[in-house]
């Protein structure tokens, strides 16, 4: 086990190297030069000239790549052309309210997907499997941000129950940043009802960008309960008499869980990529927003950063994806696929 | 009667397609309308495209897809004469809406036609040469590119380009390829343990021969499945690069462009939203079930 996840681990590393080697080349065949764009047509020729040398621009493109990973292990990421800060500092202000969001959704999707595929596997063929398989179609059809949109309509005018913008309502402090994320630190300082408030907040973003993948799941953890429902075991324990809920709990939804957990690693990756566009939906103040105005402004020191981190988070979530299954399927822990 | 089939027989072989390829296509179509949604599919599919290739006799106001102004009539709700009502310089969304259809088609068809024939062969090279340099090179190279959220990557490819529909295909071309890479890597590495491969080896074929005429036609029916069900997923991605402000740019439309821009007088000009959404939707619907359909064709065909 240990030795799979050094091997992932190792793994993961050389493709971040990769990426960045990836984002590094792309952010740098950008027509036009990036000082120039960066202090505008109307800037004298000198201080574009020094902004140049200021951003390796004069040298060539292996040494600019080598003075930007000094950088990166520097922990600054370099300096943003528009915050006209290092980046990282940037990263630190935006990240939290990104992950919070990221985090809060996969929440919802796994929980959501679990209920709504046991249940749509106990009740086989009624209107509650059809409705979920309906959804399920639906869902994949229609874009995170159309979803974001359609939420916004429905709960920010015409049943206006939900609050559809900023973190936190009017009046309420922010708790004092120890992660940045709202809920935990108002949980850590003891302050539950901000925590519950910014809760109340997420909500819409966050099922904006659950519910598109939520019933996908369901729908695969339903075939999957379904078909193992079917095996010898499962028959031998109805046999012996075992409570239906025993079974389900106990023998039926471990090994079945596995197929899903494989999606649902993917899906939240998916979900870090479609918060690009909810949160611009919801406002929200998080990474991705951040990115894309980074992405329009063509601030590539940024750019190369959000792409980097949100690489890591894709790598950490699919490491983890690899440990619970392996906790799971006794065959990939003791290492007999292999 | 032995005489009478035999006499008819080569008669068979006359015709333009083989006796067995024949039956296959029965087969298929027989597995294909079986299922009642890959039906809907297919209809819903070939109406987009009516749509896309005939926009400017069905719509309305053609003029209005272009630069077009028209105070009098601006921000109007749904009615017979604007069915999907009017945009805030007065053009009509019934006709913009249509006309979108035309981008998302043409993105599909690009991207997938750009981005699978290179996959595939790249695949092909690297299942067939597995343990040399030639994979260790192409799969090292496909990790990199699927280690990114597929949005993201397709974002900061666009990012860097000039925000039109041409650098949005190219975007989206330039990370689709991997997925495909890695799809025929697995078979070919498998097939080329095959005997028939190994004799085509001992024959003395070439390589091409080899990789084209041996080892491609058996991976033939996942690729063109997952092409069936990568057409919704291309316009999807599209419509999200052009809801950022990074695919075709106004005033030509697009459905995330749309959406997007709707979505700024939201509760009031709801149809400025609602309708190219409800666009965006149905066209990835249909590609979906049609793909669904085409994966049960193939996968009931073998069994």
């Amino acid at each position: 086990m240990l030795r799979f996840l050094l091997k992932r681990i190792f793994l993961g590393i050389f493709v971040i190297i990769g990426i960045s080697m990836l984002i590094f080349i792309l952010s740098r065949i950008v027509p036009g030069d990036p000082a120039r764009m960066a202090l505008g047509p109307r800037a004298p020729e000198f201080a574009v000239e020094e902004l140049r040398k200021e951003m390796y621009l004069d040298k060539p493109l292996h040494e600019q790549y080598l003075f930007w990973v000094r950088d990166v292990l520097k922990g600054d990421f370099g300096k943003s052309i528009n915050s006209k800060r290092p980046v990282i500092e940037d990263v630190k202000q935006f990240l939290p309210a990104t992950l919070e969001l990221a985090l809060f959704s996969g929440f919802i999707m796994v929980i959501a997907s679990l209920l709504l595929g046991i249940i749509a596997a106990s009740f086989r063929d009624s209107w509650v499997d059809s409705a979920i398989r309906i959804f399920s179609y639906t869902g994949i059809a229609i874009p995170a941000f159309v979803v974001a949109v359609l939420l916004l309509l429905v709960f920010g005018y015409l049943w206006p129950v939900l609050p559809v913008l900023d973190r936190l309502s009017s009046g309420v402090i922010p708790p004092s940043r120890i992660t940045g994320m709202y809920i935990i630190d108002s949980i850590l300082t003891g302050n539950f009802k901000t925590a519950l408030d910014a809760a109340y907040h997420l909500l819409l973003p966050a099922l904006a960008l659950a519910i598109g993948p939520l019933f996908q799941e369901a729908r695969i953890l339903r075939s999957s309960l379904t078909d193992n429902m079917g095996k010898e075991y499962i028959s031998v324990a109805t046999g012996y008499g075992l409570p239906k809920r025993a079974l389900m709990g106990k023998y039926l939804l471990k090994p079945s869980a596995i197929p899903v957990i494989t999606v649902m690693g993917l899906d939240f990756a998916s979900l870090m990529g479609n918060a690009f566009l909810v949160e611009k939906v919801f406002n929200w103040p998080g990474l991705s927003r951040y990115g894309i105005n980074a992405m329009l402004n063509k601030d590539l020191n940024s750019i190369s950063a959000v792409i980097i981190i949100i690489g890591v988070i894709f790598l950490v979530a699919n490491i983890l994806v690899d440990i619970i299954m392996a906790y799971l399927d006794p065959r990939i822990r003791l290492g007999g696929k292999e | 009667m032995m005489i009478k089939t035999n006499d008819i027989e080569p008669k068979a072989k006359h015709g333009f397609l083989k006796e067995s390829t024949k039956n296959n296509l029965r087969i298929y179509k027989y597995n294909f309308s079986k299922n009642k949604l890959s039906i809907l599919g297919l209809i819903i599919v070939l109406i987009c495209i009516g749509f896309a290739l005939f926009a400017p006799y069905i719509t309305p106001y053609p003029q209005h897809a272009k630069e077009f102004v028209d105070f009098n009539n601006a921000s109007q709700a749904p009615s017979l004469k604007h069915l999907f009502g009017t945009d805030v310089f007065g053009r009509d969304i019934f006709t913009r809406v249509i006309y979108s259809f035309q981008g998302a088609l043409i993105m599909a068809i690009i991207v997938l036609g750009i981005s699978v024939p290179f996959g595939v062969f790249l695949g092909l090279l690297a299942g067939y040469y597995n343990g040399s340099w030639i994979e260790v090179l192409i799969m090292r190279l496909t990790d990199v590119f699927l280690a990114l959220p597929p949005l993201i990557l397709a974002l900061s490819i666009a990012s860097v380009l000039k925000p039109n529909l041409t650098s949005s295909m190219i975007a989206v071309t330039l990370m689709w390829w991997p997925w495909y890479t890695r799809l025929v890597f697995g078979m070919a590495n498998t097939i080329r343990k095959e005997y028939f491969v190994k004799i085509a080896e001992l024959i003395g074929a070439s390589r091409l021969h080899i990789l084209f005429r041996e080892i491609l036609p058996s991976c033939l029916s996942p690729i063109l499945t997952k092409m069936a069900l990568d057409v919704g997923w291309v316009i999807l991605i599209g419509a999200s690069l052009s809801f950022v402000g990074l695919g075709e740019q106004p005033p030509n439309p697009a459905f995330g462009q749309m959406v997007a821009d709707g979505s700024k007088y939201m509760p009031d000009l709801w149809w400025m939203t609602i309708f190219p959404a409800l666009g965006i939707a149905f066209i990835i619907l249909g590609f979906n079930f049609l793909g669904d359909g085409i994966r049960d064709m193939f996968d009931r065909g073998r069994q």
